[in-house]
């Protein structure tokens, strides 16, 4: 089973994600604020951290940023209240593989989990949302086109993804395989990351620390 | 008894030129404030006028420096407000550079060297009296404008400055020309050098006075926001809770209230409620109804953002019937809506994972509602699209090309 550790200030949410979780994924352990998030982290190595992005001392982003390295097989999904654009630009680039919402149905949060486990990015139709938004329209001053601008086809999956289909049903509807659509969203996932358009760097900027 | 104490204590009226439809005002205005009849003020005018032109100066200097009473009449207002800052300080300076050549050739005159500076000093002082003696604002209750207020004062205060100017420069000149200057020097050297020590010894308690005053102004903006959020607070989130609680057995409905209450906090934290004015909003907004109606979450997800027009509206109407559709049909599914504004064109995609129905044999009970989709994009020049099979849910997708 996946091996999961859960990431909140809050117990009282940390207590429902426990109980919605508890047979479908191996929770590892929990921890509620950025510097017990790192130690977690660092010691048991989880596969998978569902992050919470609004925590004192910096948020998910500083435990991305603390533990990262130190554990390099660590994978890290975001599961914040939040579902503002700053947060959730923030998160990914920060090195998250995923953002879900954390009104997520518990069939869909496992599912999420075992999909980041497996390497693919998990985006939620908000986060595919914001992705368009911000690669609408050519970039101003292409650095990188490869990185600055989405290719038609990842702009087709990503629409799918708004409009609430899962990845097999795309692949049935692009016709083309469902890891032809896991490869497009991973794509997107790293000009996300990467990419210097200047939407992204300014909603990264614009995130407010707490 | 009363009216002796009054009369011992009389109040005399306030220097101010009378309104008057002929002329300046200045006897009626003296006689008033004098207490006695402007007619004698009159004569002791002409008298003094004759008498080497005197009064006719001193007439012409009271109307420059009386000012106008405002509380009725425009006409004297008209006097007033007429004559600029330049017009009386040149008046000034004539009307002293008259006198002291008048003297001059009166042989009164012991030196020609305080001429200009006196001039300098009549025309600046005119002005610093003259705005001292302004007559007050009047306290109507019709409020000036923030800009024309301050407009007001910054003319006021470059009037003062104007004139201040011209008093030094007046000073200078004096003492350039009398040579008093080469002595002033060493005492200007040494009052320059106290003023920097001072302002050394002051600077940090003034710069730190200036902040708290900052941070205090910062603090009450902090404190306003504050108040603000917890009024939006206890008009939503809490009265919510209090519902919840009411209706605790009744799961449904408190999903509901949940999903409603969050929908609107959302919306609040993302600074876009009410005014649904745009085609965010007004998705938004209809998305929001149709969840509170039947029940059933509504996720939106929009990209890009346009002023609505009429075809917009019916864009967003169309929408709303495709979501109420979704949400009646769907089985309880989440309906999902995804909105875009491209270049040139708007779509709208609404979605259910309900028991579908074949496009070819449409149920009765679903025609009237579709046709109210298709046939209303239809009108406004857009197209309407229902994608649906039977165990595969249904999408709507509505196109509204936009008007070049």
């Amino acid at each position: 089973m996946t091996r999961v550790a859960i990431v909140d200030d809050h117990g009282l949410f940390r207590a429902g994600v426990r109980s919605e979780l508890e047979g479908h994924v191996e929770l590892v352990g929990e921890a509620a604020s950025v510097p017990e998030a790192v130690a977690l982290v660092t010691e048991v190595r989880p596969d998978v951290v569902l992050l919470d992005v609004h925590m004192p001392e910096g948020g998910g982003v500083a435990v991305i940023r603390g533990a990262a390295e130190l554990a390099p097989g660590t994978l890290f999904l975001a599961l914040s209240a939040s579902d503002a654009a700053e947060d959730v630009i923030a998160t990914i680039r920060a090195g998250a593989r995923g953002y879900v919402t954390k009104n997520i149905a518990t069939d869909e949060l496992v599912d999420a989990i075992e999909r980041v486990r497996a390497g693919d990015a998990v985006f939620s139709p908000r986060l595919a949302g914001f992705v368009l938004d911000a690669f609408a329209g050519p970039a101003p001053k292409p650095e990188d086109p490869e990185l600055d601008q989405l290719t038609a086809r990842e702009r087709e999956v990503l629409r799918h993804i708004a409009r609430g289909y899962l990845y097999k049903e795309i692949a049935l509807r692009l016709g083309i395989s469902a890891k032809t659509v896991e490869a497009h969203v991973s794509a997107v996932l790293r000009k996300l990351q990467l990419s210097n358009r200047h939407e992204l760097s300014r909603w990264a900027a614009e995130r407010r620390l707490d | 008894m009363i009216d002796g104490t009054m009369a011992s204590t009389p109040t005399r009226a306030p220097l101010r030129r009378a309104p008057s439809n002929w002329g300046p005002g200045v006897c009626a205005g003296l006689g008033r404030h004098l207490g006695i009849d402007p007619l004698i003020v009159r004569i002791a005018f002409i008298a003094a006028a004759t008498a080497g032109g005197i009064g006719v100066v001193i007439y012409l200097a009271a109307w420059a420096l009386i000012p106008a009473d405002t509380a009725e009449g425009a006409a004297p207002r008209r006097w007033r407000t007429g004559r600029s800052t330049i017009e009386v300080a040149v008046g000034m300076a004539l009307i002293v550079l008259s006198l002291l050549l008048t003297a001059r050739a009166l042989g009164l005159l012991w030196s020609d060297v305080i001429v200009w500076p006196t001039v300098l000093v009549a025309a600046g002082a005119g002005l610093l009296w003259r705005q001292s003696f302004a007559a007050p604002r009047a306290e109507k209750p019709e409020p000036a404008a923030p800009d024309e207020e301050r407009r007001e004062r910054t003319r006021v205060l470059s009037r003062s400055g104007f004139g201040a100017a011209l008093v030094i420069a007046a000073g200078v000149v004096f003492l350039y020309v009398t040579g008093a200057l080469t002595a002033a020097r060493d005492a200007v050297l040494a009052a320059v050098v106290v003023a920097a020590v001072l302002g050394i010894i002051f600077a940090p308690w003034v710069t730190r006075l200036v902040r708290s005053l900052a941070s205090e102004r910062e603090e009450r903006v902090r404190s306003q926001a504050r108040a603000e959020m917890a009024a939006h607070l206890h008009d939503s989130v809490l009265q919510t809770l209090a519902l919840v609680q009411k209706r605790a057995d009744d799961p449904r409905a408190v999903a509901a209230l949940a999903r409603t209450q969050e929908r609107e906090l959302r919306a609040w934290l993302a600074g876009r409620e009410g005014g649904h004015d745009r085609l965010a909003a007004a998705l938004e907004g209809a998305a929001g109804e149709v969840e509170r109606a039947h029940g059933v979450p509504v996720e939106i997800v929009v990209v890009g953002d346009r002023e609505l027009d009429d075809r917009g509206e019916a864009l967003v109407a169309a929408a709303r019937e495709a979501m109420v559709n979704a949400a009646k049909f769907g089985d309880g599914s989440p309906v999902d809506v995804y909105a875009e504004a491209r270049d040139g064109e708007l779509q709208v995609f609404v979605r259910d994972r309900g028991p579908g129905f074949d496009p070819d044999a449409v149920p009765p009970d679903r025609r009237g509602v579709r046709e109210s989709i298709v046939g209303r994009m239809a009108r406004h020049g857009g197209r309407a699209a229902i994608h649906s099979a039977p165990g595969a849910g249904t999408e709507v997708e509505l196109t509204l090309p936009e008007a070049s």
